[in-house]
Order: C-alpha cells, then sequence, then structure tokens
C-alpha cells in the first residue's frame, strides 16, 4: 500500500491551508485555505477508507464537500458584507469584536 | 414649772421663727419678740428655782452600792432635823421615735444643775437682748440678729434641760449654728466669716469625739440614751471600765473643742469678730459652758472612766490646769480689750474643766454661776465702752475713760474684783472652793496651778483696766456715758457679780447653792462637797491682791524690767511666742486644715481623675480600641475582604484576559491550532 | 374601695404612661397645654399616692400591701407582682413629690434646646421607670422598671446638658448599663438555683436555703455590683459628678433624690433579704468601700471649684454613710439608712435646685466668681444656707438622722461582724461629718458671704421666684419637719425593716 503518499500530500495540503489561514489577509484567499484544510482531511479521509477496505471514509468525504459548500456560501456572504461595510476586505482591519 | 420645763427653751424656739418670718414688719424690728420670749422665759425659771428650792429632799440611794453610798447616805438620810438632802430630779418624757425594739424617748430632766443653768441663760440672755436692742440700733441685719439670739438661747436650754444625750446633742449642735450665725454676723467681711468658720469647725471637729461617746455610752448602758441611766450605770459598774474610759475620753474630746479648752481654744478669741453681745453670751452663759455642763451632766461617766476619787493626774484636771495658764499668759499680751476677756474666759473655762477633773463637782458648776454673772458684766461693759470709742483697741483708742464713764467703770471694776477673786465678791467664793477641793482631794499640783492662775488673774485684769479707764484718753472724738438700755444690764451684773458667791456662803447651815444643786450622781459616786478653808481662802486673796498690786506697779507705776524684751534675746523669743499663740493658728489652720483642703484634697481629686476616672475612661479607650481594631482589621478587611475579593479576583483576572480578545479572526485561529498543537503534543506524549 | 387597693399601685405606675400618651398626641407649639398637661398627670399620680398614703396599714408595715399578682411572661414564671411596705412607702412618696416639684420648677426656665415637650415626656417616663422600681415584687419587673430610668436620662443629659453633655451622658449609660449586666447574671442565678421562680417574697423564703454559701457570695457580687454603681459607692462613683455636672438642673434633681435611691433600694429590697448570709459576708467591706467614700468624697468636694459639682461630690459622701447603715445590718443601722435615703432626697434635691437657680442667675458655678448672694438674693441665700445646714447633719434637720445613727450603730453592728472594724469605721465616719462642715460652709462663705464680685455687682439679681417658692417650700419643709419628728419617718420602716434584720438576730 502507498499510504504514506496519501497522508504527506493531506499534510501538504493541511499545512498549506493553514499558513493561509493565519497569514493571509485576503479573506477570501482565507476562505479558499479553510477549503485546502477540508481537503486535505477528505484525502486523509478517503486514503484511510481505501486502506482499510472500506468505503465509509467516502461517505464521511462527501459530507465533508457538502458541508464545505456551505460553509464558503456563509463565509462568503460575511466577507461581501465586511466589504460592503469597509471598503476592504482586509481581516486585520476587523476586529469589532475586540473585548 | 418643773415638771413642764419644756416650755422655757419652746419659748424662744417660737420667737426664732416668728422673729424671722414676721419680725422686719414689727415696729421693733423684732426685739420686742425676743425680749418677750426671754423673759417669760426668765420668770418661769424663777419659778422653776422656788419650786425647786421648796421640793423636800425626796431621794434615797439605792442600797445596792455601799462602798461608793456610804458618804453619799450620810448627806441624803435626813439625820435628826438635819437640813434638806439631795432631791429626786424631775422627769418628763415623752416617745421621739422607735427603732427596732428601742424607744427614743424626749423629755426634760430637772434637777438643780439644770434649774440653775436655766435660770443663768435666761437671765444673761435677757440682758443681753435688752443691751442689743441699743447697741445693735440700726444695724441692717437687727431683726436676723434678734432671731439668732433667740435661737441659741433656745439651743442652750434646750441642752440644759434635755433628759437625754441625744437632745443634749440637738442643743449642742444648734449653739453650734447660732454660734456660726452671730459670729459670723457682719459677713460682709472676709474676717468675719473665717472666724465663723473656724469656731464652727473647730467645735465639729470636737464633736467627733461626741458623738463617739454618746454612741458607746448609748450602745453600754443597753441600747438607751437616757442620761441618768447613763449614769448610774457607769458609776455602778454594770459597763466595763475600759468601755467608760473610752467613752470619757471621746467626750473629752467635745469639751475641749466647745469649751475652748487647749489645744482647740484657738477658736474663742477669732470669735471676738461677732457682735460684742454675742460674745458676752457665748461667753457667759451658753456655748462654752455647754462643754463645761457635759462634763457635769455626765459625771458618772468621767468620774469612773477618769477614775478622779483616786487623786492622780487625770486627762480632765490636766487639760484643765493647762489651759489655766496657756491662756492667762495670752492674756497679758493682748491690746484688744475683747481678746483679753476671751482668754481670760478661756482660763476661768480652764477652772471649772480643772474642777470637774479635781472631783470638785460643786466648785465647778458654782464657778459657772459666778463667771457668768462677772464675765457677762465685762463683756457688755467692753461693749459699752466700745461702742463709746468705737473700737475695741485699748493701747491706741482708751485711756482715762474713768471720768467720761463712771458707771461703765464702777461696774467694769466690780467685775475685774471679783473675776480677780477679791472678797467679797463672787469669784472669790467659786475660786476657793475650787482651790479647796483640788487640796482635799489629794491633787497638790493643781492647787499650785490654781494659786499662780490666781495670781495671773488678777494681774492681767488690772493691766486691762488700767489701760482702759486710767491714763489719758488716747482716742478721738468725746466718749461719753452709754444709755440707759446699755447701763441697766450693767448695773444689774454688777449687783449680781457682787452677791452672786453669797449663795454658797460658808456659814452654817447656809452653802445652800450646793444643796440645791448637788444631784442622786454625787450621792451615788460620793463626790464630796468641802467646807470653807480659812487657810486657802487667805491664799487665794493675797494672790488676788498680789496679782493686783503687781499689775498695778508694773503698768500704772511703770516699776519693774520694763523693756525686758529688747535687752534679753530669751524675753524677746518668749513674747514671740505669745504674740503668735504659741504657734497653735498655724498648726490647725495652716498645717492641718491647710493641709486637708489643699494638697490632700485636691491629691484625693487627683486621684478621682487621673486613676479612678483614667480606670473607667480607659477602659472605654480599651473597647474602643478593640472595637476599632475588630472593625478596620477582622471586619472589613478580613471577612469583608473575601467577599469582596471574590468581585476583585474576578474582575482582575478579567481584565487580563481580555488581552487575548484582540477581535482579529485569524488570532483566534492561531490560538486554535496553538491549542490543537498543545492538545496533540500532549496526547502522544502521554497517552 | 376594694377596687383602690387592687388597683392603686397599678395606677401609680401606668397614670404617668398614659399622661405621656396624651403629651405625645399634642401638637409641639402648644406648650401650655403640654405643660398642663404634664403637671395634671403628675397630680393625678400623687394624689394616687396619697390615697395610698391613707390607706396603708401603718401597723402592718412590715407586710406587702396593695399586691397584684398576676400572669405576665409565663415562659420564664416573671409575674407582674407588685406591692409595697414600710421600705418602699416612704421612697414612693417622695418620687412622687419630687416629680410634682420638677415640672412645677421647670414651668418656665426649660433648659436649652427647650423643648418642653420632650423633656416632659422624659420626665413622665423617668416616673414611671421610679414608681415601677419602688413597688416591683418581681425580680424581672424590678429589673424592667430599673433599666427603664436609664434612657430618659441619658437623653435629658445627652440632650439638655453642660458643654461636655455626650461625654458625661454615655458615661453614665454605659456605667450603669454595665452594672446592671452582673445584677441580671445575679437575677438569673437566683432563678435557676433557687427553684426557678423571680419572685421576691419567695426567694426571700427559699433562696438561702436553697444555695450554697459560696455560690451565694457570687451572686451577692453580682447584685453588688449592680447597685453600688447606681448607689454610687466608691470606687464605681466617677460617673455621678459628670453626669451632675452636666444634667440639666431637674435631671440632678431627680438623679440625686431619686435614682440613686434605686441602688440602695436594691441592697434593703433584694440583695440582703434575699441572700442574708452573704451579705453578712460581704458587710465589712461594704463598709469599708462606705467609709472610704465618706472620707473620699468630702476630699472631692474641698478640691472643687464647680459649684454643681461640688455638691454632686457631697452625694457620694452622703450615700456612704446611708451604705454604712446598710452594712451594720442592725434595725437601726438600715432604719438610719432609709431616713438617709429620703433626706438626702430633700437635702441634695433642694441644694440643686438652689445651684440651678444661682446658675441661672449668674451664668456661672464658679466659686471664685460667686459671693454675697446673701446681699443680692437674701432669700435664695438663706435657703441654701438652710440646705447646707441640713446637709451636713445639724440635729432637727432631716440629715441628722441618717447620719448619726448609722455612726452610731456601727459601733454595734449585727452579730457576727467585726466589732473592731466597725468601730474603727465608726470613728473614720465621724471624722467625715467634720470634713461635710468644711466643704459646705466653705462653699456657703464663698458663695453668699462677702460682697458681691465686681462683674454682678451691677447685676440686677432676682430674689426666689414663685415656681420657684412652690416647687422649694414642700423640701424645706419635709426636712423641717422631718428633723424634728422623726417618727413619721422610722414609724413606717421600722416594722419592715425589723422583718429584714431578723435574719441577723435584730
Amino acid at each position: 500500500m502507498y499510504l504514506n503518499q496519501f497522508l504527506f500530500l493531506a499534510a501538504f495540503l493541511f499545512c498549506v491551508g493553514v499558513y493561509g489561514v493565519l497569514a493571509r489577509k485576503n479573506g477570501v484567499l482565507v476562505l479558499m485555505s479553510v477549503e485546502l484544510i477540508l481537503n486535505a482531511v477528505n484525502v486523509n479521509l478517503v486514503a484511510f477508507g481505501a486502506f482499510h477496505n472500506t468505503v465509509v471514509g467516502q461517505v464521511f468525504a462527501l459530507f465533508v464537500i457538502a458541508i464545505a459548500a456551505a460553509e464558503v456560501g456563509v463565509g462568503l456572504a460575511i466577507v461581501l458584507l465586511i466589504y460592503r461595510n469597509k471598503h476592504s476586505i482586509d481581516l486585520s482591519e476587523v476586529d469589532i469584536m475586540k473585548g | 414649772m418643773l415638771e413642764n420645763a419644756w416650755i422655757i427653751p419652746a419659748l424662744p424656739v417660737t420667737s426664732f421663727f416668728l422673729i424671722l418670718f414676721f419680725g422686719k414688719r414689727l415696729p421693733g424690728k423684732g426685739h420686742e419678740l425676743g425680749i418677750a420670749a426671754v423673759g417669760i422665759a426668765f420668770i418661769l425659771s424663777c419659778v422653776c428655782v422656788s419650786q425647786w428650792v421648796a421640793k423636800p429632799a425626796d431621794y434615797h440611794p439605792p442600797a445596792a452600792h455601799e462602798a461608793s453610798a456610804t458618804t453619799g447616805e450620810a448627806s441624803a438620810a435626813p439625820e435628826g432635823g438635819e437640813e434638806e438632802g439631795i432631791r429626786q430630779p424631775v422627769v418628763h418624757e415623752v416617745t421621739w421615735f422607735e427603732t427596732g425594739d428601742t424607744t427614743v424617748k424626749v423629755g426634760t430632766h430637772m434637777d438643780g444643775l439644770a434649774v440653775m443653768l436655766v435660770f443663768t441663760v435666761t437671765l444673761i440672755s435677757l440682758l443681753v437682748h435688752i443691751f442689743s436692742t441699743n447697741y445693735m440700733h440700726g444695724d441692717r441685719r437687727y431683726t436676723h440678729f434678734f432671731a439668732a439670739l433667740s435661737l441659741f438661747t433656745a439651743g442652750m436650754l434646750i441642752m440644759v434641760t434635755s433628759s437625754t444625750t441625744l437632745l443634749l446633742l440637738v442643743g449642742w449642735e444648734m449653739m453650734g449654728l447660732c454660734s456660726f450665725m452671730l459670729i459670723g454676723h457682719w459677713w460682709e467681711e472676709q474676717k468675719n466669716s473665717d472666724a465663723a468658720l473656724k469656731a464652727f469647725f473647730t467645735t465639729r471637729t470636737g464633736d467627733i469625739g461626741l458623738l463617739v461617746g454618746l454612741s458607746i455610752l448609748f450602745v453600754a448602758a443597753g441600747n438607751t440614751f437616757e442620761i441618768s441611766t447613763i449614769n448610774s450605770k457607769a458609776l455602778s459598774g454594770d459597763i466595763a471600765h475600759g468601755v467608760v474610759l473610752a467613752a470619757a475620753a471621746a467626750l473629752l474630746c467635745a469639751v475641749i473643742g466647745k469649751s475652748a479648752q487647749f489645744p482647740l481654744h484657738t477658736w474663742l478669741p477669732d470669735a471676738m469678730a461677732g457682735p460684742t453681745p454675742v460674745s458676752a453670751l457665748i461667753h457667759a452663759a451658753t456655748m462654752v459652758v455647754a462643754g463645761v455642763y457635759l462634763v457635769a451632766r455626765l459625771y458618772g461617766v468621767f468620774w469612773s472612766g477618769f477614775s478622779i476619787a483616786n487623786g492622780t493626774v487625770n486627762p480632765l484636771a490636766a487639760v484643765g490646769g493647762i489651759t489655766i495658764i496657756i491662756a492667762a499668759l495670752l492674756a497679758f499680751v493682748q491690746s484688744d480689750i475683747k481678746k483679753v476677756l476671751a482668754y481670760s474666759t478661756v482660763s476661768q473655762l480652764g477652772y471649772m474643766v480643772m474642777a470637774l477633773g479635781v472631783g470638785a463637782w460643786t466648785a465647778g458648776i458654782f464657778h459657772l454661776f459666778t463667771h457668768a454673772m462677772f464675765k457677762g458684766l465685762l463683756f457688755l461693759g467692753a461693749g459699752s465702752v466700745s461702742h463709746a470709742v468705737h473700737s475695741f483697741d485699748m493701747k491706741k483708742d482708751m485711756g482715762g475713760l474713768k471720768k467720761h464713764m463712771p458707771v461703765t467703770f464702777w461696774t467694769f471694776v466690780i467685775g475685774s474684783l471679783a473675776l480677780a477673786g477679791i472678797p467679797p465678791l463672787a469669784g472669790f467664793w467659786s475660786k476657793d472652793e475650787i482651790l479647796v477641793g483640788a487640796s482635799e482631794n489629794g491633787y497638790k499640783f493643781f492647787l499650785i496651778v490654781g494659786l499662780v492662775g490666781a495670781f495671773m488673774t488678777a494681774c492681767y485684769m488690772t493691766r486691762c483696766v488700767y489701760l482702759t479707764f486710767f491714763g489719758e484718753y488716747r482716742g478721738h472724738g468725746h466718749p461719753h456715758e452709754s444709755p440707759i438700755a446699755i447701763t441697766a444690764p450693767l448695773v444689774v451684773l454688777g449687783v449680781m457679780a457682787v452677791v452672786a458667791g453669797w449663795v454658797n456662803f460658808p456659814a452654817h447651815a447656809a452653802e445652800w447653792f450646793g444643796k440645791w444643786t448637788e444631784n442622786e450622781v454625787f450621792a451615788v459616786a460620793g463626790v464630796q462637797s468641802h467646807k470653807f478653808a480659812p487657810g486657802l481662802a487667805f491664799a487665794g486673796f493675797l494672790m488676788g491682791v498680789g496679782g493686783i498690786a503687781a499689775g498695778w506697779a508694773y503698768y500704772a507705776r511703770n516699776w519693774g524690767p520694763h523693756r525686758l524684751t529688747e535687752r534679753s534675746k530669751p524675753a524677746l523669743r518668749g513674747y514671740v511666742f505669745l504674740e503668735n499663740k504659741y504657734y497653735l493658728d498655724y498648726i490647725e489652720t495652716d498645717l492641718v486644715v491647710g493641709s486637708i483642703k489643699g494638697p490632700i484634697a485636691r491629691g484625693a481629686y487627683w486621684i478621682n481623675q487621673q486613676i479612678l476616672d483614667a480606670v473607667v475612661n480607659g477602659a472605654a479607650t480599651v473597647s474602643r480600641a478593640v472595637a476599632r481594631f475588630t472593625y478596620d482589621y477582622i471586619d472589613q478587611k478580613g471577612v469583608d475582604g473575601i467577599v469582596n475579593g471574590a468581585g476583585v479576583g474576578a474582575e482582575e483576572g478579567g481584565s487580563v484576559l481580555r488581552v487575548l480578545q484582540t477581535g482579529r479572526v485569524q488570532q483566534y485561529a492561531a490560538f486554535l491550532f496553538g491549542g490543537v498543537v498543545l492538545l496533540g503534543g500532549a496526547l502522544i506524549l502521554f497517552a | 374601695m376594694d377596687w383602690f387597693d387592687s388597683w392603686a399601685l397599678t395606677l401609680a405606675i401606668f397614670v404617668p404612661a398614659a399622661g405621656l400618651v396624651v403629651v405625645g398626641f399634642l401638637p409641639r407649639g402648644q406648650e401650655t397645654a403640654i405643660k398642663a398637661v404634664t403637671l395634671l398627670t403628675t397630680i393625678l399620680t400623687a394624689a394616687v399616692g396619697v390615697g395610698i398614703l391613707t390607706r396603708f396599714d401603718y401597723d402592718a408595715a412590715n407586710t406587702l400591701q396593695f399586691t397584684v399578682n398576676r400572669t405576665w411572661i409565663p415562659v420564664i414564671n416573671s409575674r407582674y407582682h407588685v406591692g409595697i411596705d414600710g421600705i418602699s412607702l416612704p421612697l414612693l412618696a417622695l418620687s412622687m413629690l419630687i416629680t410634682i416639684l420638677c415640672v412645677v420648677y421647670s414651668w418656665d426656665h426649660f433648659p436649652e434646646p427647650h423643648n418642653p415637650k420632650a423633656f416632659l415626656m422624659l420626665l413622665l417616663i423617668l416616673e414611671v421607670g421610679m414608681n415601677g422600681t419602688f413597688c416591683s415584687q418581681d425580680l424581672i419587673l424590678f429589673f424592667v422598671f430599673f433599666e427603664l430610668v436609664l434612657l430618659p436620662m441619658y437623653f435629658m443629659i445627652g440632650v439638655w446638658g453642660g458643654p461636655n453633655r455626650q461625654y458625661a451622658s454615655i458615661k453614665f449609660f454605659l456605667f450603669t448599663l454595665f452594672g446592671s449586666a452582673l445584677m441580671i447574671l445575679g437575677f438569673l442565678a437566683l432563678y435557676f438555683r433557687a427553684g426557678e421562680t423571680f419572685d421576691i417574697p419567695t426567694l426571700i423564703q427559699t433562696a438561702s436555703g436553697a444555695i450554697p454559701h459560696n455560690v451565694q457570695l457570687w451572686i451577692f457580687g453580682g447584685l453588688f455590683m449592680g447597685f453600688a454603681i447606681k448607689v454610687p459607692m466608691f470606687p464605681f462613683h466617677t460617673w455621678l459628678p459628670d453626669a451632675h455636672t452636666e444634667a440639666p438642673t431637674v435631671g440632678s434633681v431627680i438623679l440625686a433624690a431619686i435614682l440613686l435611691k434605686l441602688g440602695t433600694y436594691g441592697f434593703v429590697r433584694i440583695a440582703i433579704p434575699i441572700l442574708p448570709e452573704a451579705a453578712k459576708s460581704w458587710a465589712p467591706w461594704i463598709g469599708g468601700l462606705a467609709v472610704v467614700g465618706i472620707i473620699y468624697g468630702a476630699l472631692g468636694c474641698l478640691a472643687q471649684r464647680d459649684m454643681k459639682r461640688l455638691i454632686a461630690f457631697s452625694s457620694v459622701a452622703h450615700m456612704g454613710f446611708v451604705m454604712l447603715g446598710i452594712a451594720t445590718l442592725t434595725t437601726f443601722g438600715l432604719n438610719a439608712a432609709l431616713f438617709g435615703m429620703v433626706a438626702h432626697g430633700l437635702i441634695t434635691g433642694m441644694l440643686f435646685f438652689c445651684a440651678g437657680s444661682i446658675q441661672e442667675r449668674f451664668h456661672t458655678r464658679e466659686l471664685s466668681r460667686l459671693g454675697g448672694l446673701l446681699v443680692q438674693a437674701p432669700r435664695l441665700g438663706w435657703i441654701l444656707g438652710f440646705c447646707a445646714m441640713a446637709s451636713l447633719g445639724l440635729p432637727g434637720l432631716a440629715g441628722f438622722w441618717g447620719e448619726f445613727p448609722a455612726i452610731l450603730s456601727s459601733y454595734q453592728p449585727a452579730a457576727g461582724l467585726s466589732v473592731g472594724w466597725f468601730r474603727t469605721f465608726m470613728v473614720i465616719a465621724s471624722i467625715g461629718t467634720v470634713f461635710a462642715a468644711g466643704y459646705l460652709l466653705w462653699m456657703y462663705q464663698r458663695t453668699a458671704f462677702g460682697t458681691p464680685k465686681d462683674e454682678f455687682a451691677k447685676a440686677h439679681i432676682h430674689d426666689v421666684h414663685v415656681p420657684e417658692w412652690i416647687a422649694w417650700a414642700p423640701l424645706l419643709v419635709l426636712i423641717l419637719i422631718l428633723g424634728v419628728f422623726p417618727n413619721l419617718l422610722f414609724g413606717i420602716t421600722n416594722d419592715a425593716v425589723k422583718s429584714v434584720t431578723a435574719a441577723f438576730g435584730g
């Protein structure tokens, strides 16, 4: 089996995603990075499912895809509203939740 | 009248209140009430005298005391038509109050002694009242003066007629009050009110003894104040000798205070601050003779307490003897005529006390009687003189008054001669009896004291008469004889000073005074009364004449060692010592009273404020401090601290955590990942 | 008149309370109405008192009369038990009399800050407390009334008092309350040790048999503290001069005339009859403190410059004589003590009235500034002199009968007491009489004799006013009458005292 290769790929994707979430200022990019993280999880789920010779992993992956779609929908709506209010989608300027 | 003798003191008591409340509205400003009351009392007392004299000798001593009663019975039992013996006293009592099962009575006890004093007191008081109407004329407190005179007389009358020691005490203290009021009559001047206070305090100091002595006797005689019971129990030996001695010693203190004996005599000369009639009353009939009367009245106690029959030195005689000499010496250095007389009174009271101390009871009270007459006369005479010259200073303002005031002069001379003991005047007889008593009862030392005293008395009276009436007039203005209201009492007393001694004239079946006054105590105790002794009488007469001669030679003829004080240091010292009255005033007023009033009282008050009060305040301060500590530290910081600490902790923690809430999504995400990494690491490490 | 016998004491206690309510409803501005109602109340109370005096059976003065005994607090077996005998009667009468005179005296001159309504209401509360204390025959009832008087007196001093009033009033209140705390402990100990009852006559019967001697000593100690502070005995007297000095005149009068008597009355009514054994053990100490108080109070007087403070200290000395009489445990001694209480009430009350009137006229009580009273106000001067003479125990006036018999009976105290000690006390107490003469006459010399000081030489000084005459005449007359006819009082107290001293062999 070549599980390790999939896992490495997933880890790489995850790391790219995390970098994107933490480091990028563009809201859309952050959302895309979240998609990367989720896809890294999907890769892992499918890989482990194949490795254990079961379809549960693929089922979960489908769920994740569906939820990711919804999440992006909501996320883009938020980014849109931020832009409408601030004429910018730079997340570092959005700190109205500051305590 | 003897039964209802209470009326006699009741009269002046009534007049006191009437004068006090209505006196000012009367035409005479109250003096008529006083004179009327005392006058009636005088008449009633004359009735008393006649009834007493007419009373049969009905006293029979109890047979129980053979040993001491033998002599008494001899005089009491009528032996074949012999003259009267001792009369039974007339006692009339009512219940005053009850306490426990003791009934305290109040009433009159009339015997020869009481009757004699009632007569003397009312007579002198009446004359003083009459004298005062003129002497005090125009005084701003004329009415109060007469009110106080009435009360004074009442006090003395209550005392002498009393049948119980308790009522005696009432009269005794009433006189103390009145002497206070009268000595301080002109109280605007501090000097006078000081003298009044001094008189009251000094006698009151002696009264410590009276309170104690009467308490002892009350209990010792079986819860009774009855004078007759106390006397008979003291004599019969029912009371232990130690107790009687204690009581007698305590009562002696009272006598010393009231009768101005050494060393508490200092108030009497100061008491001259009062108006002169008051001095006459105090010295002749009331107040100072109260002490002598107390001894005579409770003679049973003194007789057996001090063992007078033994003929050794006893305190009573010693006090009297010392006082005779001490006071007579002081009389020589006075320039104030009233002070000469005052010291003379002290000295003569010494004679009376000494007489009672040596067992010459009759002689003692006989001297009291005669002394009342001539000393009253002398004081009123001095008053008459001062009325004329407006001063009491013999050396500065008198002299040569003989021709200006003949009545005053002659009566004064009679009084002086009576005092000096020149026969046949009153003082001679009584003084002689005292000397006889001292001699017969074995008190030889006191005989000598008496003789020396007689010499000195004659001598200083000569000085006094010479300075006042002879030589050149040294004062200002024109002295003139006093009006009749003043001279009439002088004449009456002058006559009395001549004849008063004759009532005990030493002829066969005479000596009435002794027979009338000697009471049952006299009989039970076996007190001796002595016959006239010509030898001693002559010695006394010589002393009197010698004293007059010496005084006349020294003061009038200027013979003898004059200016001795300038030449000899010891003489000067002695003179200064006398001038300062033996420094007794300093000791008593400045040392004793001054220290009590000053440092001791202040010390006690200091203790009160600084120690006792400090304890109280300290307790309060400490409890307040404890309270503050409890509140500040335990309550506010401890208990409340926990409650507040919870809130403060939550707040502080919140503000720390708040820093993390930057509001930046990415930072949150970073924490999230950091947390995941940490958890993951922990999972790997520990699972 | 049966209803009267059963209601008399209740009326005597609560008529003032009714008057209090009426005064409370009157508006503050209607001063005349307030004064009239108060006066009427006190007179009504006194009328009840007169009724009691006439219907009192003097031949049975040793038994309780006019008794009422009803359930009050069943849980602790405390009952509304009131009754009087020969010991309480004179004090009850004195309390009623003094209250009327105080109302009359203050008629026209209320002290600052005026407010007659509050002042008179306090006076009425005081009367309730005083009358109640003298009538109570139940310890708890006694305690309630005993404490009831504290509060009005506290306010009287604290509101109408002199410059240092707050200190004085708090000191008075706390000091006496401290004693009361120990006293109630004693009461509780009696309750638990002697058959769970607060009834005084019952306790007199049972307590000494039921309680062991050493416990009795402790209980007596507690009662002693409560009463001795109230008397006040040396060394618990320091509240007295301050309270008297600062209190308004009427307050001082009531304090001296009645409140001090509550303490001595407590000894005679409660402490000694209930615990005779303990009383015997304590008597020498009480006598000792009493004579120390006599000398000490006199010395304190001699050091004073303030007239009112001097009179206050003289109270310490006089109450010393009263306590000495009590300590002898003899019939004569206790009779003297009771006489002394009444006499002191009359005389010192009068002296405080005089001091108050002098202060009102001269606006000072400094002895060094006064003088010549007899020139400017001769009648007031005479009255002051009369009171001073009565106070120093002149025979023929009331004060003598409290003083001399106390001295006399300490020569022979009750059987079993140390004769040596008591004879020493006798001598010391006699010396105290000289001191008494000293401070009183010295005060009199400096206030009444001499000529007025320059600052007052031109001042117009009123002699005695009409309200003053009305208020003082009864006291002056009583001082004289009781002095001349002591049996008026001895006759009432003697039988009752005899039953008290029966425990000591008469």
